[in-house]
């Protein structure tokens, strides 16, 4: 039997990134990382900040994501994102401006908790990748 | 009657009129293409979307504590309208065709006795609406600096509309765009997006159960302000992508026009030429006669 799903990345503007020969999906949901294998269960769940790894038959590729839905069904991922790079594309001096400016948002005072500890995530994350 | 110089110069300008029309109408082919193929990108995220959150708000357990921007407000005093338009003239009729459906709706709201507030996108909308509507109007956008359709711009919008909702100052929103057709057609459309609207598209829903995780309610809180952001920058697509095309087939008018025109003046500008010619002809005979 086969062990391997479809993953699909959408993002507004287009389709991200597609592949047909997934073995494992670990995608940062809400309450905690979750690692996706063929034939889990319908689940709908929505991202925090984090690191998307997909193992599949050629590879690992990883992504970093702010938020997002990921949708799980028939052997299909989908994962609806308004924010994504690969992990490969992005470089240094990008990561630091990300880190700056999320910290500059943290330190606004207006900002609800739940932004603050999603900011906060989002730091720590981008912080490991450097 | 013109003279034969006065003709000479309304062909030349004709005639680089008709060069600029025909300069247009290529490059809005060439965006055209473009605006098209982004909107087909587009396509599977907004269906995506739509498709979850109908799945979502079907198995709601509890309809009283649903969120505010699937359930509404519980009034409709205040209407919100989003008129979209291009920041760009020359494009036939395409922004007259939202303004009109807007109008439309907004003396049919009026008349209902309801509160209106207008937010424009696009600078040509506001130009037409400010000259009546300008007391109603309480946000201009205006997208003209970023080159093409993304979805930050969408998001602003999306945002904007968000926090002005959670403050209530509005219970029901509609957006008004043109939905892409083909080159020729373009439908202007009304399409309500507070509180969302989910009966009309029974057929697509799915059978499926899934694990929710959180819960039902919290995925669809979250949910809901992304759907906004994404509705506009659908709208958004489509809204370029029928704006290349009015643009085009308006110019590819304006181009025959002026070649019918050009062919009109010629043949104006040869028959007094040839008449200047017979009269002088008329004169010499006579002259040579009377000797």
């Amino acid at each position: 039997m086969s062990e391997e799903f479809k993953v699909e990345i959408v993002n507004p503007e287009k389709s991200f990134f597609s592949q047909e020969d997934v073995k494992e999906a670990i995608v940062p949901a809400f309450e905690g990382e979750m690692g996706i294998l063929r034939d889990h269960i319908s689940i709908i769940s929505f991202l925090k900040p984090g690191i998307i790894t997909i193992h599949s038959k050629s590879g690992e590729e990883k992504f970093f994501v702010e938020d997002g839905i990921v949708e799980f069904k028939n052997n299909n991922l989908s994962i609806l994102t308004s924010s994504i790079f690969n992990l490969k594309d992005i470089d240094k001096n990008k990561v630091q401006d990300l880190i700056k400016t999320t910290e500059e948002e943290v330190n606004k005072s207006e900002i609800s908790d739940q932004v603050r500890f999603l900011s906060d995530q989002k730091i720590d994350v981008l912080k490991s990748i450097n | 009657m013109p003279s034969l110089d006065d003709l000479k110069k309304r062909i030349a300008s004709v005639k680089s009129t008709q060069k600029i029309t025909k300069a247009m109408k290529m490059v809005a082919a060439a965006k055209l293409k473009r605006a098209q193929e982004n909107a087909e990108r587009g396509r599977p995220y907004s269906e995506k979307m739509n498709n979850i959150i109908l799945n979502l708000s079907d198995g709601i357990s509890d309809k009283e504590n649903a969120p505010k921007l699937l359930s509404g407000t519980g009034n409709d005093k205040v209407h919100l309208c989003v008129v979209m338009t291009s920041d760009r003239g020359l494009c036939g009729g395409f922004n007259a065709n939202i303004i009109k459906k807007a109008k439309a709706y907004f003396t049919k709201i009026s008349e209902e006795g309801k509160e209106l507030k207008i937010i424009t996108v696009g600078s040509k909308g506001n130009d037409q609406l400010k000259r009546v509507y300008g007391d109603k109007i309480i946000e201009h956008i205006s997208f003209k600096t970023s080159k093409n359709t993304n979805y930050f711009d969408a998001e602003k919008v999306g945002k904007l509309i968000i926090k002005k909702f959670e403050k209530i100052e509005f219970d029901i929103c509609t957006i008004f765009y043109n939905q892409f057709k083909n080159v020729i057609t373009q439908i202007p459309q009304a399409q309500q997006i507070i509180p969302l609207n989910t009966e009309n598209e029974n057929d697509k829903r799915s059978e499926d159960n899934y694990e929710f995780e959180p819960d039902e309610d919290e995925i669809l809180s979250n949910l809901l302000p992304k759907n906004i952001s994404t509705q506009i920058f659908k709208a958004m697509l489509e809204n370029s992508a029928s704006e290349q095309g009015a643009r085009m087939s308006a110019m590819d008018n304006a181009t025959r026009n002026a070649g019918e025109m050009v062919d009109k003046l010629t043949i104006e500008y040869n028959r007094s030429r040839q008449a200047a010619i017979t009269k002088e002809l008329i004169e010499i005979i006579s002259g040579a006669e009377s000797l």
